[in-house]
């Protein structure tokens, strides 16, 4: 091995091929870029969400056909008005008065039906929307902690805020889709009602106009893609420059960075006037085919009117119909596009809906209560996440109420999963684990959580304050009872330097403390959950000594009275312990107490006398292994 | 969003001029956009009178064969307007949101570059989120300025001006009719627009404060499920849900409402010029033709009335995002370089704290360095001690000039660090700190960070040096593995010797570690200081930890406490000592309950 700082780089080439480096993610996002075709089964899930909603839907599509009705009806009220009341020979104020009376009707439906119809879908969508977002949420709070460990809580949640919001979209338009059909139909109808031969002239350059956006549609879409792309590429970039500011500046990569920003935003600038002008383009054409259409009427329908085959009052219906002819078009087939992200966000929703739930209360399950002895016992118990490669391998053990015991070994060995285990986030593949000599499968999981308090190495606190993140689920607690358990753990002096002290409003995370404080919180939590049974993984990292001895007398007050099962990572917690249970690979090595360890001289007490810090450093083979899923 | 600027209302107008003036960095396509919307609203206006005047010749106000020629020109005059105002329509659109690309695609990069140039202690303060608004949402806001603002103002004022103009011209009391409608509507949709923004802002952070709940959930799935807190959960997540639900329920009350509202006045007004206009008709006053112009009129005036709720809503939202923007790219930036700052000289690579005094900008009134001064040469090896808040690692912060001191200096080979350029100072020193950002791309381009066109060969060397080689060619890509976010992710130890991998890329002269080692383990730890030891004799090297065994080789090891050097020495002197060196060192190798005591 030669020095780093030897100079191997000619210098001269070096500006000469491009750096290794990028800005923002370099991975691909996984929303496809092209929605999905139709699928009966994903509309008949999303379905399912809208029937609750049936009657609103029903009474919105009415008001949808009376307002495209409305619409329809006031060029002939107009048309009425020239030809029967102004139009020399007509039947003069009358017949004008009568039409502004049926003007007048008209609009008044109009103007309820519009209302009724917008409200009514409007409030519906939402109320869809939200009744999905919580069957996901609900349905999250159930399903198996091995299906959450593999994904990503980001994934998650671009499915319950992204993908929820883009059916909305969907449901909002699609009622007033319905009035678009109507609508589109009801001017052929009225058109060749009003002269067969005008209408069908005039009616020519509507096929048209379908088959060219028929032709247009696709490309643009990729470009509205792309534009949309370019976009989040660039601004994920941004993002990524904002969180790694203070490692791009300690390591001068300012300069790089720029350029390499500057072309994601060229980039995006380019996509952005490419999709400009796709959808642009159309603009000039649909006018072009209106115009035909015009100038259609005007020379036709002028020279009928003119040999008196049509009255005047035709001709300017016609020329109001065509100003509205083309919208429907248009907003049909946006629909299509808006239908296809609807489909590929529902099937996005019902694979979330869909994870099983493996772990479930049987029928017939017990409550655990306070009066069983607090003993956990494991029995031949095989365990994993995958199949045919079991984390544990026929491990037996027993802690008696009221005892401490701690597990060790080195990484990968399976002693995370013996902590699920007791708390029965997952089922053991063979064998049993009691709890208070009942099976953990035969016990309500609500009373297995009372009994059994569990404190995580990566202590979670929620945003919130203090004393609600003490408190947690234990409602019942007092402000004394939760002053007490942070005075017992050694918390109540640095909460009470605190701004306002329990009422500290906690960043998100607790950003606002530090590692070890967090720690002290999560064990004052399980003190005011006040189980039977702790089960506990201490924390790996490196906290610094003082803070290391608060835990240390936090644990002690902690395990008072209780069963406790720690996953021990640190000498002195260990030596604590009444006996000491060593995992290797799965299987259970050695127990007994740190006396009796030391003498069988086994792995312990090599592990011991080689004075590491921590029972994870394994010596030798200092290089881990890959990772192959979650091992403990 | 208090800490990125304090808003002031006064401070709207000069935003928005701001604006145009970015804006007029693109003349060609300004004037382009601004000649097309003119043409286009004539070619607009026209159509409403060529089609009156075909219903007139139709009606056979002239005579025979004339009439039909007539006819045939006005379609042919109708046609190539319609064909011309879409294409103007077109060239409008088009370059009204180019210019508006091309000015968000320059300010993006000045906020990127802002970004990058703020010092530390700015970024300290403002949350990233803060940040990312700005970046993207303010952005947004002042790009659409152009198109949805400046635009739809000519377009608006010549389409409603000229139009009423023209209608009023022709007959004044129905042109008033059929201009009852737009006071109402501008009024009534500038109003809802004005609501609904409000309301939408609220909505968001409502929606925010939905998908919190939620994240936390999910990310603290263990706690919830060993605390049986699901019922707990939900109620959190109902009462989040709810509250959010009423108000999208009262924005759709707001819009539909409105949007009711406008519809029904403008065909009121509509019912009027009919009824009113009918009459004349039968009074012979007026001709049919005449009437159906009016009518084509309000159609085509409909639109733009409705869209100056728009209007008003792009302004206000282009002033506020403007200020925010503005704000944020005229901050000063602290930490630059002097003008004629030189590149700093690196001969001997001595580093010198002369009575360094310091306070973190955000608390000025806690002194966290004081009278801090020590030196240390090529090769020599420094070790700094201390409780958690000691002012440790700002000693670490000081040297690269990730803040500036506030008295006495910090001189590399004699060169103050504030008359060297920023770059080649950061060249020079390498902090490796205990929280690493590792970016989203392959582990090589991670380690390659500082120096992104480094030959394969160096990289390996330097991710040996720090015990990382074997690990990643494991790995079933090995160097070209992407870490972080959707990659694999890495464990505390593996990203701190990641980060020292990285460290090392840039050859520095002073490298600091800032309790980099904490998470790994201590077997690994032995063998980086192994390998470090040979690399150690060319610069000098600070190492900064609470862990004894990490520093007690050193050649000069610094006790710190409340931000002074209380005790300094080799490790056997400070042993020797008897004081809170030894209490430490006492804790740490028996740890117990006299132990901590003592230390206290």
């Amino acid at each position: 091995m030669t020095d780093v700082t030897v100079n191997d780089d000619e210098s001269e080439d070096r500006r000469q091929r491009p750096p290794r480096a990028v800005v923002g993610s370099s991975l691909d996002r996984e929303e496809e870029v092209f929605g999905k075709a139709y699928d009966p089964r994903i509309v008949r899930r999303i379905w399912a969400f809208v029937k609750p909603y049936q009657k609103q839907i029903y009474i919105s599509v009415a008001a949808v056909l009376v307002f495209t009705l409305t619409q329809l009806a006031l060029p002939l009220i107009i048309r009425f008005a020239i030809d029967a009341g102004m139009a020399a020979g007509g039947g003069g104020r009358v017949v004008l008065l009568w039409a502004m009376v049926g003007f007048a009707i008209t609009i008044a439906f109009n103007f309820v039906a519009s209302w009724i119809q917008e409200s009514v879908v409007g409030k519906a969508a939402e109320n869809v929307l939200f009744d999905m977002r919580r069957a996901m949420f609900e349905h999250l709070q159930r399903v198996s902690l091995s299906w959450m460990d593999k994904t990503e809580v980001g994934r998650l949640m671009s499915r319950l805020m992204g993908d929820v919001n883009s059916m909305q979209e969907f449901l909002e338009t699609s009622v007033l889709s319905v009035g678009d059909i109507v609508l589109l139909f009801g001017i052929v109808g009225v058109l060749l009602w009003l002269d067969p031969l005008l209408g069908l002239v005039t009616m020519a350059t509507m096929p048209v106009l379908f088959i060219v956006r028929l032709f247009w549609l696709p490309p643009a879409k990729v470009s509205f893609m792309a534009a949309h792309h370019t976009n989040s590429s660039a601004n994920g970039a941004l993002a990524e420059g904002i969180n790694g500011v203070r490692t791009v500046q300690s390591l001068d990569r300012q300069k790089v960075n720029f350029d390499l920003y500057e072309e994601k935003a060229r980039a995006n600038l380019r996509a952005h006037l490419r999709a400009a002008k796709f959808a642009q383009v159309m603009v000039p054409i649909v006018d072009t085919l209106t115009g035909i259409s015009m100038a259609t009427v005007i020379v036709l329908g002028g020279q009928m009117v003119l040999g008196h085959q049509v009255e005047v009052g035709v001709m300017v219906a016609f020329l109001f119909y065509i100003q509205r002819f083309f919208d429907p078009i248009r907003s049909l087939t946006m629909q299509y596009s808006v239908f296809q992200r609807a489909m590929s966000s529902g099937t996005r929703i019902t694979e979330v809906l869909d994870v099983p739930v493996n772990i479930e209360d049987k029928p017939d399950a017990v409550a655990l209560t306070g009066q069983m002895d607090g003993s956990v016992e494991f029995k031949n118990v095989t365990f994993g996440y995958r199949k045919n490669q079991p984390v544990l391998k026929n491990v037996s053990f027993r802690v008696n109420p009221g005892e401490t015991v701690a597990i060790v070994g080195p990484t990968g060995s399976g002693k995370s999963s013996c902590m699920s285990l007791v708390h029965r986030f997952y089922d053991v593949w063979d064998g049993s684990v009691t709890v208070g000599g009942t099976d953990v499968r035969d016990v309500t999981q609500d009373s297995l959580g009372e009994q059994v308090a569990m404190v995580l190495q990566e202590p979670f606190l929620f945003t919130g304050t203090v004393i609600e993140n003490i408190r947690y689920n234990k409602q019942s607690a007092t402000r004394e009872q939760v002053i007490d358990a942070a005075k017992a753990v050694g918390a109540h002096d640095f909460i009470m330097s605190l701004a306002d002290g329990y009422d500290t409003k906690l960043e998100q995370r607790g950003g606002n403390l530090s590692l070890g404080q967090r720690q002290l919180i999560s064990f004052a939590r399980a003190l005011v959950a006040d189980a039977k049974i702790l089960v506990l993984d201490e924390a790996t990292a490196n906290i610094d000594s003082y803070t290391e001895m608060l835990i240390q007398r936090a644990l002690k007050r902690l395990l008072e009275g209780r069963t406790g099962l720690v996953i021990a990572h640190r000498l002195a917690t260990i030596r604590g312990a009444d006996r000491i249970i060593v995992l290797q690979n799965g299987e259970l090595l050695e127990s007994g107490n740190h006396e009796q360890l030391m003498k069988k001289q086994g792995l312990y007490a090599k592990l011991y006398t080689m004075n590491y810090s921590s029972f994870d450093d394994m010596p030798e083979n200092g290089d881990e292994a890959p990772p192959t899923g979650k091992a403990t | 969003m208090s800490h990125v600027v304090a808003t002031q209302a006064g401070k709207g107008l000069t935003t928005l001029w701001r604006i145009m003036v970015l804006t007029w960095r693109h003349p060609w396509m300004v004037i382009i956009t601004l000649a097309s919307t003119i043409i286009m609203c004539v070619l607009q206006l026209w159509v409403p009178r060529l089609l009156g005047q075909a219903v007139d010749q139709a009606e056979g106000v002239l005579d025979g064969a004339g009439a039909v020629d007539a006819l045939w020109t006005t379609a042919w005059i109708l046609l190539v307007v319609s064909i011309g105002r879409g294409i103007f329509t077109m060239t409008m659109n088009y370059f009204g949101e180019a210019v508006g690309h091309h000015t968000a695609y320059e300010l993006r990069l000045a906020v990127y570059e802002k970004i990058q140039r703020l010092s530390f202690s700015y970024h300290d303060k403002v949350h990233t989120g803060d940040l990312i608004t700005v970046g993207m949402l303010d952005l947004e806001g002042v790009r659409m300025f152009f198109a949805t603002g400046v635009l739809r103002v000519v377009l608006l004022g010549i389409l409603i001006g000229v139009g009423a103009y023209m209608m009023m011209s022709t007959d004044l009391l129905l042109g008033c009719l059929a201009l009852s409608f737009a006071p109402f509507v501008a009024w009534n949709s500038s109003k809802t627009q004005l609501t609904l923004r409000a309301t939408w802002l609220k909505l968001q952070e409502m929606l925010q404060n939905l998908s919190r709940v939620m994240e936390e959930n999910l990310g603290g799935i263990r706690v919830v499920r060993a605390f049986a807190g699901q019922d707990h959960e939900l109620k959190k997540y109902d009462e989040a849900s709810d509250a959010a639900l009423a108000l999208a329920h009262r924005r759709v009350d707001i819009r539909v409402s409105s949007t009711s509202l406008m519809n029904i006045s403008f065909l009121l007004s509509m019912g009027l010029v009919l009824w009113v206009g009918g009459e004349k008709v039968l009074a012979g006053e007026m001709t049919v033709g005449t009437l159906a112009t009016f009518l084509t009129f309000m159609t085509i005036l409909q639109m733009p009335v409705r869209q100056l709720g728009l209007l008003v809503n792009s302004f206000a939202r282009a002033s506020t995002c403007g200020n925010r923007l503005f704000a944020f790219l005229d901050l000063d930036i602290e930490i630059k370089d002097k003008p004629g700052a030189k590149p700093l000289v690196v001969t001997e690579g001595t580093v010198r704290f002369e009575n360094v005094d310091f306070a973190y900008p955000s608390a000025p009134a806690r002194k966290v360095l004081q009278g801090v001064s020590f030196e240390g040469k090529k090769g020599e090896t420094i070790g700094i001690v201390g409780r958690p808040g000691s002012g440790k690692s700002t000693i670490a912060h000081l040297i690269p000039r990730f803040y500036d001191v506030d008295g006495g200096k910090v001189t590399i080979d004699g060169q103050d660090v504030r008359d060297v350029t920023l770059g080649s100072l950061r060249q020079s020193v390498a902090v490796v700190q205990q929280d690493s950002f590792l970016f989203t791309t392959n582990i090589e381009n991670n380690i390659a960070y500082g120096d992104p066109w480094a030959k394969e060969g160096r990289i390996a060397r330097a991710s040996e040096f720090a015990q990382l080689h074997n690990y990643i060619i494991g790995l079933p890509t090995g160097y070209e593995t992407i870490v972080g976010e959707r990659g694999v992710s890495l464990s505390g130890g593996q990203r701190q010797r990641l980060n020292i991998a990285r460290s090392l890329m840039l050859r520095p002269s002073v490298m600091v570690f800032d309790d980099s080692t904490a998470a790994v383990d201590a077997g690994t730890e032995q063998r980086i200081r192994t390998a470090m030891k040979r690399f150690a004799k060319d610069r000098v090297t600070l190492i900064i930890s609470h862990r004894l065994s990490s520093l007690m080789h050193a050649d000069q090891i610094l006790f710190i406490e409340d931000g002074a050097i209380v005790e300094r020495g080799t490790h056997e002197e400070l042993l020797a000592l008897g004081g809170r060196y030894r209490a430490l060192y006492d804790l740490q190798v028996k740890p117990g309950d006299d132990a901590l005591e003592a230390a206290e």
